[in-house]
């Protein structure tokens, strides 16, 4: 398949008081049009920092980004980001902060009133048409990143990014988001990247794994391709052999990559969070 | 239209209902603590303010107890209404005359003058009450603007934080003088529309009032969360609509902070200005009082007191409302 993203050589120092400090060491990485791929690794690795690269929004000491083969160096709605907090804006309703970017990006193309189906077309995606009206503050925190979601699928994106967007939320909640973003994205065919701390969800959801080594000068350890036929289905593949393939081999890279490096707890890597499986394929 | 109307009002009444209720209802403590505990205040310091004032002597007097400041609040408003009724007839007049003259000749010309009364106490509210709100807004209108300037840019940051916190501190007193020179120097005319006193208490309001707002737009500017001005970048909202969209909203609950600090100074500072510059207003009719030296002025001055406090209350109280209407940050304290 054609290559869509591509991260070249890119190297981020950070300077601080104390010298430079190295984050990113020669990340090369080729992701393909449509295709789900997940960045997991230690608690202050480098996963936001390549996120935030491809976004625009930090600039690579050294190398770059190439988007359908032209390099990019600012951010922009072609690549729309889903940040780990929602980032609505406060003063906005549900249906104002999606049309904020939907002006932005469609202002002269659409009609006013093709607007307001668009907006409102996105908000059903996620289901959150009902709450059009509401203020960030007077929804859940899985409501704010389902608007977060459709803030940036809204934008029309070729790339979506994502930042831990289900980090914060409980285990009933995130599967319900999970099991509607892999039918969002089987629907759109947008190519998403995503950084997640969660081994199962990595699994579930992606085409392929990319696992960062401990930083500093964090690097890619290891790409796991995840062969698992779509559309998935969590239950079914509790009792999937490939699937415990695929968890496994995240678990012992994350688990030999923390006691070598002797680096701080893994923050959630090694928990198991499938509290939807049954018991004992939870455990395995 | 009217439906609507009256089924608000309707709504209205059936909060009030709703409220009284609740208030008879459970909560005997909270009605005594909004109602009766600020009452017992109010009558402990009456009594404190009557007894202690008779051991006070002056030289016009024992200094004036509540029920003689009463009493002078009244003689005030009775004057008020006198000189009203004095400037409606003599407008009657006027008005009878021109007619007359019309009559006998339609080419006639008439002329119509103004009433020139000696200016009342509610005169002199209102007075006071123009000049603080213009001093006020022109200071708004400055501040907002350079301290959103000031909040976004490091540089301008950089440039004008010093003179900002050396400015800060300077009381009205210090200003009036430069002020009034200046004032005289600049604005020569020989019919003035606006007059100069009125223009130096407004200017000195202006350049005190500038500075709480000034610094609490820049500090609200400045702080931005990082995570909303990444949402900007992506959505590549140009500088014009980052400001508008993103900036200012955030910033609102912080300037709104700095518009009551800055309506509070702007009215002290008022008073302040109108003494010395001898502009109409409260602070004239005190610094007249003063100069009287009656055997009311003592209450007189009292009443004025009062009534400076009680605006000063009243326009905190405006702001709030302002800030309950405007800004969306409703976990704001509010008090
Ligand atoms: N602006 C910055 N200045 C200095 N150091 C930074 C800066 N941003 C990130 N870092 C450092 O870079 C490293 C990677 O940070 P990053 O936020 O990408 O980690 P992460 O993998 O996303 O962690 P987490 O999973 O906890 O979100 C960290 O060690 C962090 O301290
Ligand atoms: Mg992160």
């Amino acid at each position: 398949m054609k290559t869509h993203l591509e991260l070249s050589d890119v190297c981020m120092d950070f300077p601080t008081p104390k010298g430079t400090f190295n984050a990113l060491h020669h990340i090369n990485l080729k992701v393909a049009q449509g295709e789900f791929l997940s960045l997991i690794g230690h608690s202050g690795c480098g996963k936001s920092t390549v996120l935030n690269i491809v976004a625009g929004l930090l600039k690579a000491t050294q190398g770059g980004i190439i988007v359908n083969g032209h390099e990019v160096n600012s951010p922009g709605p072609d690549r729309g980001m889903v940040f780990q907090n929602h980032s609505l804006l406060p003063w906005l309703t549900v249906y104002g902060n999606v049309a904020l970017a939907v002006r932005q990006v469609f202002g002269g193309k659409k009609t006013r009133a093709e607007q307001r189906e668009w907006i409102e077309h996105n908000l059903e995606l996620v289901n959150m048409a009902h709450a059009m009206d509401k203020r960030p503050h007077e929804i859940s925190g899985g409501m704010k990143q389902r608007v977060g979601i459709a803030r940036a699928l809204s934008m029309q994106p070729q790339i979506l990014l994502m930042d831990e967007p289900f980090g914060a939320l409980d285990a009933l909640t995130r599967a319900q988001l999970q099991d509607s973003l892999m039918e969002i994205q089987a629907r759109l065919g947008t190519t998403v990247l995503m950084v997640t701390h969660d081994v199962d969800e990595a699994v579930l959801l992606s085409d392929r794994v990319v696992m960062l080594n401990v930083g500093p000068g964090a690097t890619i350890g290891k790409v796991l391709d995840v062969d698992l036929p779509r559309p998935r289905e969590r239950l079914a593949l509790a009792e999937s052999a490939d699937y415990h393939h695929c968890r496994a081999e995240i678990l012992h890279f994350l688990y030999a990559g923390h006691s070598a490096s002797a680096a701080e707890p893994a923050a959630g890597a090694g928990e198991t969070r499938l509290h939807l499986l049954p018991k004992k394929v939870a455990n395995g | 239209m009217s439906t609507g109307v009256a089924s608000r009002l309707q709504g209205t009444g059936q909060h009030l209902v709703a409220r009284v209720a609740a208030l008879r209802g459970s909560d005997a403590r909270s009605v005594l603590k909004r109602v009766a505990l600020p009452m017992i205040g109010l009558l402990v310091m009456l009594m404190l303010w009557e007894q202690g004032a008779k051991q006070v002597q002056t030289s016009l007097g024992a200094l004036p107890g509540p029920v003689a400041v009463w009493e002078q609040a009244g003689n005030l408003w009775d004057e008020h209404r006198a000189e009203r009724a004095k400037a409606a007839a003599f407008y009657q007049r006027q008005d009878e005359r021109n007619a007359e003259r019309l009559a006998k000749n339609p080419e006639a010309e008439v002329r119509i003058r103004s009433y020139t009364g000696k200016p009342t106490f509610v005169d002199q509210i209102k007075t006071s009450l123009v000049t603080v709100m213009s001093g006020f807004l022109l200071a708004s209108l400055i501040a907002i603007p350079a301290g959103l300037a000031i909040g976004l840019s490091p540089t301008l940051y950089a440039m004008f934080n010093p003179v900002i916190q050396l400015f800060k501190p300077v009381s009205p007193l210090a200003w009036l003088p430069i002020v009034t020179l200046v004032v005289s120097a600049v604005y020569v005319s020989d019919d003035p529309m606006i007059s100069k006193s009125y223009l130096v208490s407004m200017l000195c309001v202006m350049l005190c009032s500038i500075w709480p707002t000034l610094v609490n737009t820049a500090v609200g500017a400045s702080t931005v969360s990082t995570d909303l001005v990444s949402v900007s970048r992506v959505l590549r909202l140009h500088a014009l609509s980052h400001v508008w969209r993103v900036v200012l909203p955030s910033a609102i609950p912080m300037i709104f902070a700095g518009l009551r600090t800055s309506l509070g100074v702007a009215w002290m500072v008022l008073i302040a200005s109108e003494m010395l510059a001898q502009n109409p207003g409260l602070g004239k009719f005190v610094w007249d009082e003063f100069q009287n030296g009656s055997s009311a002025s003592l209450g007189r001055i009292m009443v004025a007191v009062l009534t400076i406090g009680l605006i000063g209350f009243l326009l905190d109280r405006c702001m709030l409302w302002l800030q309950r209407n405007v800004s969306w940050d409703k976990n704001a304290i509010l008090r």
